[in-house]
Parts: C-alpha cells; structure tokens; sequence
C-alpha cells in the first residue's frame, strides 16, 4: 500500500495523469446525471411558471446561502489540501483536509436542519402538502430528489476524503499518490452541483 | 378467413398513401438487399482463396471517390425519402373544415367513445364512410394507444391531457382497434371494432342509439351547477371573459401571446386558469383539477364548443 | 461458453508452460474472485454473462412457446407480461450492453494496444460486482414475483398502476448503469493513455475505435438514464410526483429522458459488434480493410448523432409534429454511416483471398442480417409508415434484426475467433460451421415473419391474438427452436475443446493485430516485452498489391515485440 507506482503503469507522471484524466470522464458522467433532473426541472418550470415561482419562495433561502458558502469554502480547503499533497506538505495537507472534514460536515448538518424544517411546513408532497396548487408538489419532488442525491454524493465524498486523511495521517498512502488530486476532482464536481442547485431551488422564486 | 394475407386491408385515406411509401421503399431496399447480397456472393466465390481470379491492387475506380459516392447516393436518398414522407405527414396534418368529433376515453382495458349527440359505446366505434373524423382522447390511468390497422393510424392516449387523431374511412366493414401501447395486465384484450358505414346507415344507426342527452346540454348543466356561469355568463361579463364564441378563436393572452383556443386549451383554463390567463383580465378563477372528472371535462368542452354558433348573450 | 471461465480452468490439465499462461499463473479461487488481471475479469463476466443469456433466453422460450396459439395456454395474462418484461430487462442490460466490450473488449482492449492491463485493473474488477449485485437484485425481483412494466418503464404505468416490484428492478439497473460507466471510463482512460509506442490514433484496430466509441456513449448516456430511473423510484417509493399527471406531471417527459438513453444504448449494443466484424472480415478475405479512415469517422458519427435521434420512438406519443419532423430527418442521417460501414466491408471481400471459417461465417451472416435491419429502420424513420408499425411486430423483428441478427451474432463470431487465444485451444470446424449457418438461417426464420405480422398490425406485447397471426406466430416459434439450437451448439464444442482441442498456436488465423503477437493463451503481464508499433492495423499485403495465392501469412504484423 505504501507504494504510490501501481500496475499498469511505467510512471507515476502517467499514472497521475490518468487518475485525473479517468476521473474527469466520472465527473463528466455524474454530470449528466444531475443533468437530467435538472432538465426535469427545468421542463417543469417552463410548463408551470408560477408554481414553481410560488413553491420557490417556500424554500429556506438563508440555510441554502449559508450552505452554498460552506461548500464553497469546503472546495477552496479541499484544492490546498490536493496541492499540499503533491508538494508533500504533510502537514498542510492533513490540516486542510481535515477542514474539508468539517466543513462537508458542517453542511450535512445544515442541511438536515433545513430538512426538518421543511417536513415539519409540510412541504413534503402528498396529502395535507402546504400549497393548494398541485403542481407546486413537483417542484417539492425535485426539491427534494435534487438536495437528496446531493446529500449522497456529498457524503461520498467525505467518505473518501475521511479514507486518504486516514492514510496519510497513519502514512499508510504516499503523499504523491495521484488518488488526492482525484477525490479533489470529484469535490469539486459536488460543490459545482450545488452551486446550479442554490439559484434553481432557493432564487428561483425571489427574483 | 379465408387463406393468408401479406397486407392489411387499406380502409382510410390515410392507408393509401401510407401503402404508397411502403412499397417504394420496399422496392428500393430489396434493390439494395440484392445488392449486397450479390455483392457478397459474387465476391465470396470469385475470390476465395485459391481461385484464379484477378488480384493485385484495388483498381484506380475502386477508391476514395467511389467511398465519397456511395456516401452521398446514399444520404440524397435518405433526405429524399425523408422529404417524401415528411411531406405526407405535413400534408395529413392540415385540418379539414368539419370533422365528426368524437370524444374517446381509454381506460383499464376499455375503450369508451361518445358521439355528439351522446350515443355512448363500448369497445367499439361507429363511423360513417368519406366523412373526416375527428378524435378527441384522453385516459383514465394508464398510457394507451388508439390503433387501427385497416387506417394505418395510430396515436398515444394520454392521462392528463387530450391528443387528437383524425382519419376518413373509404371503405366499408369492421376492422379492429387494438390498443397499442401496453397498459398492464389485460393489455392484449383491450380492443374492439371499428365500423365503417354508409352515412345513411350511420344516421339509421345513431338514431336507434338510447337516447343519451346531447354533450352540449349535460355540459351547459355542469356549467350552471360548477357555478362557471356566475362569471363567465349574463350581462355582468367584467371579472370573467364571455364565452361565446370563444372557441376557434384567437385569444390575446396576459402575456402578449396569442392562442388558438382550442378542445387542448380550454381544458386547460379549467384546469390550470392561471397559466394562459385572458388580455385585460385578472387571475381569479380556482382550478378545477381534481373536481371535474375526464367525462365532464368532455361535455364542458363540448358545451363551449357549441356556444360559437348560438351564444346565450 | 462460461464452462471454462470459473471452476474449470484450474483443475485443467497440466500444461507444458504450467505457470505461464493468465489461466495458470496464479492459483485458487481468491486468485480468481479478487483478480485484477482483464483477462481474467474477462472470463468471469463471461461466466456471468452466461447464466443471464440463459436466464433471459428462457424467457424468449416461454414466451414463443405461448404464442404458438391466439389464446392464452401457458402462463396468465400477469405471467405473460412479467415474462417479456423480464426478457427484456436482463437481454438489454444483461446481455446486450456489457456483452462485446465486457468480455472481449476487457480481454482484448489492452492486447491489441499493447498495454499489460486496463488504467484502473481493481475498478474493473469493482465493475464486476456491481454487476454482479446488480444482477443478485434483478433475480431477486424475479423470484419476489416479477417485474410487468416492460422494459422501458413508462409511466404512469410503473409509478402508479404496476403492482410488481418495479423499485427492485429500477435500482438493479441503475446500478448495472453504474458498472457500465466503470467500465467505460476504464477503456476511455486506457485508450488515452496506455497505447504502446507508435500505436497513434489512426493505427488503432478498428475494434478498439468502436470500443472508443461505445464507452464515451455510455459515459454520456447512461447517467441519463439513472436520473430518469430514481425519478420513478421516488414517485413510486415516496409519493414525490415528477409525472403524475393528476398533479401536472408530464409523462412524455419520461419518455423523452429514457429514450434519451436507451436509443444511444442502441449503439452502444451494435457499435462493438462494428468493430468484431471489422476484424473478421479482413483477416479471412486477406485485406486491408476498405476505407479504414471512413469506417473510424462512420464510427464517431454514429456515436455522436446517436445522441439526437431519440425522438423517433415517440411519433405516436402525442409530441408537436414539427418535433418529430426534425427527428426524422436526423434518424435518416444516421443511416448514412450505417450504409459506409455495409458498403465498407462488402468492398474489403473484393479481391481477397477468402476463407470461410466460422468466424467469417458469421460475419458474412452478419452483413446480411444487419443490413436487413437497417434498411427496416429506414421504414421505420418515415413518420407516416412508423405511425403504423409502431409498437407492432414489425418493431419487434426491426431492433432482434439489428441487436441480435446484428450484435449476438457478431459477438459469437468473435468468440470464436478468440477463442484459441482466450483458451489455447481449437475447436472442431465442422460443428462451428454448422453452428454459424444453423444461426444464420434459423434467426431469419424466427424473425422475418413477425415483420410481415407486424405491418399486418400485430401489436407488441400481446398474449393472446386474432387468429389470422397465427401462422406467422408458428413460423416464428419453429424458427425459434433452430435459433436456440444455434446459440446451444458453440457452448457444446466451446467446452469440448477445453478438454480435447488440439492447441492452438499464437496466431491460428495468421491476424495482423497485436494480441496475436503473444502466447496463448498470453501470460499475465500479456507480452513478455513491451510491443512498438509502426503500421497501422491489417497489414494483410503490401500497399499496392493483392494477397498471394500461395502465401497466406501476413504481409506484416501490427508492431513488433523489443
């Protein structure tokens, strides 16, 4: 495991470059996959503007922001962390990392805050929904399908950063190892998710 | 039944034209086919190994150009195909001035049409020959499909929403409908027929029909009784615009846009009034999504349709 | 087929460079189930891949059994529904999507652009569990009780009126969506990265260029489909309505995102099958392949324009007719490449030196089945005629003539003519002749008839019938049995030649490519010194003559070992 070099590989120069390389591809897929709920939501709102405007103002726009500049922030700690590594800034690199930690955290916390808030304002689709208008029930589905499958993702991420932090600190994986700058890849794309999701769900409505 | 047939009966305007392309395109594939397929065979004994046949390079004419040549025959024939019928569905497309309407509904596993003067039947649909037809459709649950092979014609039916589909029959018989788009369980039992009769004998035939009330009347009663009347109707037309002879007409929108109002966009002023809300008026009227059921939306429609000739005002 | 993959191979006979080969470096069962060697990998999908084409082949059995008659004899109307439903589902993402690029294109990818292993060997591996557990959930379904929306899972249907277990079926194929994408940002990132020195882009076999290909549509479509699927998973599940038509939902907007999907999933079932022939073809006519610029970018067109045509499934469905206009024309356009590739390798017979293996066998079959569903596909873009057949046999007979005329097909002409470099062994010619013959003839038999039942208006997905399509049900029920024959016959002399085949050499067919430049079968690291390339592929004679009469090796290989 201490070896950075693995097989197929001649270089780690290569190696590095196909680990980015492969996990832009990954990101480019996980790309279209919110890309189609976005579309979904998008034809929806073109098909019922003002349900989706008055469904938009239910959502809790000051977690969302609060949530979209924790994220933000958690991306900036995440590239040091990636670039600490490559330069073999153990320390940095574990410092940031671990910020990266807290502040993933941080948002899932956020986050379920705002979920409670939201189921307890019924503003979970089905019977007894807040809104008279059905149709503002689909904004809601989306709403909570979107933030949902981002939720997962973001706690994937953590997941593996909590892995190469792990490592590194018990010197298990090499700083050099390409996996830093693919799991940083991989942050970026669920933090570049949210940034669509925050004007779709929380400004959509407010404009 | 008598022996085996390779082509189905052609019973509408639509399946002339429709056999029309069918055929040349079967003349034109078959013709390729056989090209290939000669072409193959030819080569396949002429150079198999061993043969004394002629080797060496490919000839000069064997080339590039021959590549670039068989790539354009082959797209100028696909857009002329396209071309041919693309055009044929436009020219099916243009409405004629008027159809028999005929209001259907699918549901697990039924058909269920309503004529004019509301004659109801099951599984089954009367029509008269060399008249155009109108469909009107919608469903109950499930996606079905309206499919009538003797007219080459077949359309979604939709939950939600209304679809059209229009046909003149030329011939006279019984053909059968079948629902095309599957449905659950009794999906392949969902069908019936599809008789096409003289129009004397379909005049004879809706007359001997129970006397259902006419779609109109029952419409104009949900009219008064859903309360659509106290705005919409009577010298006090200003917080509602009149209906009368509404339909078919260009309708100036809130927004500057401006839509035919047809069977499509009533329903959905009943449905969802605030999306295309009327020039000059404000968005008050509730949604009556969830309070009509498909069969009074039918007969509402039906009932402002007929206002274009007689308006109460 | 999968005889060989798992338990056999081990317990084989000791062979003379015992320990050299991938089958015999390495001992055990773990050295199997945790291998990050692709060509092992390789043969447990292979062995995967099997237990599903019988599990889904039953279900086409079941289902030609109950058509034999317009009444209902075998199965309820529920079982019946459940059946092609199954049939469907394991036959597309079972079968069909992972079967050419997961099993010889994991083995072969890396041999034919001299690399010694995939870029990223464990995620390959990952990619088979997923599969793996993808496909544990789809069984489960089945035995639960089975699964009657059809493959496509329209709603309303699937989200509100099914009642079967949809929500496991769904996330089975979400995530075998998941191992697809694996895999193909595995050949992506290999073939960017991993080619030997000299191997440029345009040298690649054409194989590998259709591999490319298909991944990167995989890459891009698949996801699509995932999103498409959890929607129905939520509205199913959790009452979150995106369709539900009662609240505004849209339920052509299902069907808009799925065929988003599953028309590129088209290409991704037929473009590997592209590329098998391509290399068929060649080798056994002797000549350079006809237009090998032409075949590549017919190849990336296809791949690209793929993505625009998912329209023409819907022309019934109720979208503005100017829509569908505009998805006519492209789904004409696509048949341009389609055409360049049929043209393509009928030219590359001529002047060759051919023989007839089996392998040719079925590539020849191949030509004549594919172009027979193609040109039915330009039937099938003319909206007035579509308007027609849509959803009718016709349909039916249109995508088997391209996906298993085309595809399965091409995939065992491929394996067998891997098959000495998979095993080390040869099989009898005689039976995998017949076998490619037998297949040719009964698939037209099994298939033709339900075109004409199909214009004659014979709906899809119908149980029971009106009796005047009884005859072509007979016929397409008989040719059914011969069909299964075909497809059981290479399994039988497959693992026969496990046993008793005579040995293969390293290079039996004397190919040009690469992989037949090392042992077989090849050892682990695939070559013992890293290959350099300096011709592009098919080599067969020199530029500017034929082949010999007399001498049949090649002109000159693709690269040579340092």
């Amino acid at each position: 495991m201490s070896e950075a070099l693995r097989e197929p590989w001649d270089s780690l120069r290569r190696q590095r470059e196909a680990a980015s390389f492969g996990m832009w591809i990954y990101v480019s897929s996980e790309a279209l996959l919110f890309a189609g709920l976005i579309l979904a939501f998008a034809a929806n709102r073109f098909l019922h503007p003002e349900a989706f405007a008055a469904a938009g103002r239910e959502t809790n726009v000051i977690y969302g922001t609060v949530n979209t500049l924790v994220l933000l922030t958690s991306s900036l700690t995440m590239a040091v962390g990636a670039e600490a590594a490559r330069a073999r800034l153990r320390t940095l690199a574990l410092r940031a990392l671990g910020a990266t930690l807290v502040l993933g955290l941080a948002f899932l916390v956020i986050k379920g805050f705002e979920w409670r808030e939201d189921i307890l304002q019924h503003l979970v689709p089905g019977p007894g929904f807040k809104l008279d208008n059905p149709e503002t029930q689909i904004f809601f589905a989306l709403y909570w399908i979107m933030t949902a499958l981002h939720g997962l993702h973001l706690t994937g991420g953590l997941g593996a950063v909590g892995w190469l932090s792990w490592q590194a600190w018990h010197d298990e994986r090499p700083l050099r190892s390409p996996a830093f700058e693919a799991v940083a890849l991989y942050w970026h794309l669920v933090d570049i998710v949210w940034v669509f999701l925050y004007p779709l769900l929380y400004l959509g409505g407010r404009t | 039944m008598s022996g085996i047939s390779v082509w189905p009966v052609a019973a509408s305007e639509a399946a002339g034209k429709v056999d029309a392309i069918v055929i040349f395109l079967l003349v034109i594939s078959g013709a390729i086919l056989a090209l290939v397929g000669a072409l193959v065979l030819t080569f396949s004994i002429r150079y198999r190994r061993g043969s004394s046949a002629r080797r060496g390079a490919l000839p000069e004419l064997v080339n590039r150009e021959v590549e670039v040549g068989w790539t354009a025959a082959t797209l100028l024939l696909a857009l002329f195909i396209f071309a041919w019928a693309g055009s044929t569905e436009l020219s099916a497309f243009q409405p004629g001035p008027d159809a028999l309407e005929i209001h259907v509904t699918a549901k697990q596993w039924m058909w269920k049409a309503q004529h004019p003067n509301g004659a109801r039947e099951i599984d089954a649909l009367h029509v008269p020959r060399g008249e155009q037809v109108r469909l009107l459709m919608t469903s109950e649950d499930a996606i079905h499909s309206f499919f009538v092979p003797a007219f080459r014609i077949k359309q979604d039916v939709l939950p939600g929403r209304l679809t059209e589909l229009r046909f003149r029959a030329t011939l006279t018989g019984e053909y059968t409908l079948f629902c095309a788009e599957y449905c659950g369980t009794l999906h392949a039992r969902m069908g019936g027929t599809v008789t096409v009769m003289e129009p004397e004998d379909y005049a004879r035939w809706l007359a001997a029909q129970p006397e259902g009330d006419d779609l109109g009347r029952e419409g104009r009663a949900l009219f008064v009784s859903l309360g659509c009347a106290g705005c919409h109707e009577g010298s006090t037309v200003v917080r509602a615009p009149g209906l009368a002879g509404v339909y078919g007409r260009a309708v100036n929108l809130a927004d500057g846009r401006v839509v035919r109002a047809d069977e499509a966009y009533i329903r959905d002023s009943i449905l969802q009034p605030k999306r295309d809300v009327v020039a000059g008026y404000q968005p008050l009227m509730p949604s009556f999504a969830g309070l009509v059921g498909e069969d009074e939306l039918v007969r509402l429609i039906a009932y402002i349709r007929s206002l274009r000739t007689e308006g109460p005002s | 087929m999968s005889e060989i993959a798992t338990p056999h191979a081990p317990t084989a006979p000791a062979r003379p460079h015992a320990g050299d080969s991938y089958l015999t470096a390495e001992q055990g069962i773990a050295s199997w189930f945790l291998t990050t060697d692709h060509k092992r990998i390789a043969l447990l999908y292979m062995a995967a891949l099997t237990v599903f084409f019988f599990i889904g082949g039953a279900a086409a059995v079941a289902i030609r059994i109950e058509l034999v008659t317009p009444a209902a004899d075998l199965l309820s109307a529920d079982g019946y529904n459940r059946m092609f439903t199954l049939h469907g589902l394991v036959m597309v993402w079972f079968f069909l999507v992972p079967s050419i690029p997961n099993t010889l294109g994991n083995f072969l990818l890396p041999l034919m652009i001299g690399a010694r292993d995939l870029a990223f060997p464990r995620l390959n591996l990952f990619s088979w569990y997923l599969f793996i557990g993808a496909g544990a959930l789809l069984l489960f379904a089945l035995v639960a009780g089975g699964v009657d929306t059809g493959w496509t899972f329209y709603t309303p249907y699937s989200t509100t009126y099914s009642n079967s277990y949809v929500l496991t079926a769904a996330l089975a194929v979400v995530l075998v969506g998941f191992s697809s994408i694996a895999t193909g940002v595995n050949f992506i990132a290999t073939i960017h990265l991993l080619r030997a020195p000299g191997m440029t882009w345009f040298r690649l076999p054409l194989l590998v260029w259709a591999i490319y290909g298909t991944s990167l549509v995989i890459v891009l479509a698949t996801p699509v489909l995932a999103a498409v699927l959890l929607l129905v998973v939520a509205e199913r599940a959790f009452g979150l309505p995106v369709f539900d038509p009662a609240r505004g939902g849209d339920p052509l907007l299902f069907q808009h995102l799925f065929w988003f999907y599953s028309h590129p999933a088209v290409y991704i079932m037929i473009l590997p099958s592209f590329g098998v022939v391509s290399e068929l073809i060649t080798c056994f006519s002797r000549r350079q392949v006809f237009g090998y610029s032409f075949m590549v970018y017919a190849i990336m067109w296809i791949a690209v324009i793929g993505f625009l045509v998912w329209g023409h499934h819907m022309f019934v469905s109720g979208q503005s007719l100017y829509v569908s206009l505009a998805f006519s024309f492209l789904s004409f356009v696509i048949a341009v490449p389609s055409a360049i590739k049929v043209f393509n390798w009928t030219f590359t017979l001529y002047r060759g030196q051919i023989t007839f293996e089996a392998p040719m066998l079925y590539a020849l079959g191949f030509i004549g089945l594919f172009t027979i569903g193609g040109l039915t596909g330009l039937v099938l873009a003319s909206i007035p005629i579509d308007v027609h057949v849509t959803d009718t046999y016709y349909v039916v007979a249109h995508f088997h003539f391209i996906m298993v005329g085309g595809a399965v097909t091409a995939f065992y002409g491929g394996l067998t003519f891997w098959w000495p470099k998979v095993t080390g062994r040869l099989y009898p010619q005689f039976w995998s002749r017949f076998g490619a013959i037998l297949m040719f003839f009964g698939f037209a038999f099994t298939f033709f008839p339900m075109f004409i039942m199909g214009f004659l208006g014979m709906p899809r997905r119908y149980q029971v019938y009106p009796p005047e399509f009884q005859v072509w049900h007979i016929l397409s029920s008989a040719g059914a049995v011969i069909l299964a024959g075909a497809y059981l016959l290479p399994i039988g002399y497959l693992a026969w030649s496990l046993f008793w085949g005579k040995r293969a050499g390293d290079n039996p067919w004397e190919a040009t490519g690469l992989e037949w430049q090392t042992s077989s079968p090849p050892p682990r690291d695939n070559f013992r010194s890293p290959p350099v390339v300096d011709t592009g592929p098919y080599d067969y004679h020199p530029d500017g003559e034929g082949p010999h009469h007399t001498e049949r090796a090649p002109h000159r290989m693709q690269g040579r070992q340092t």
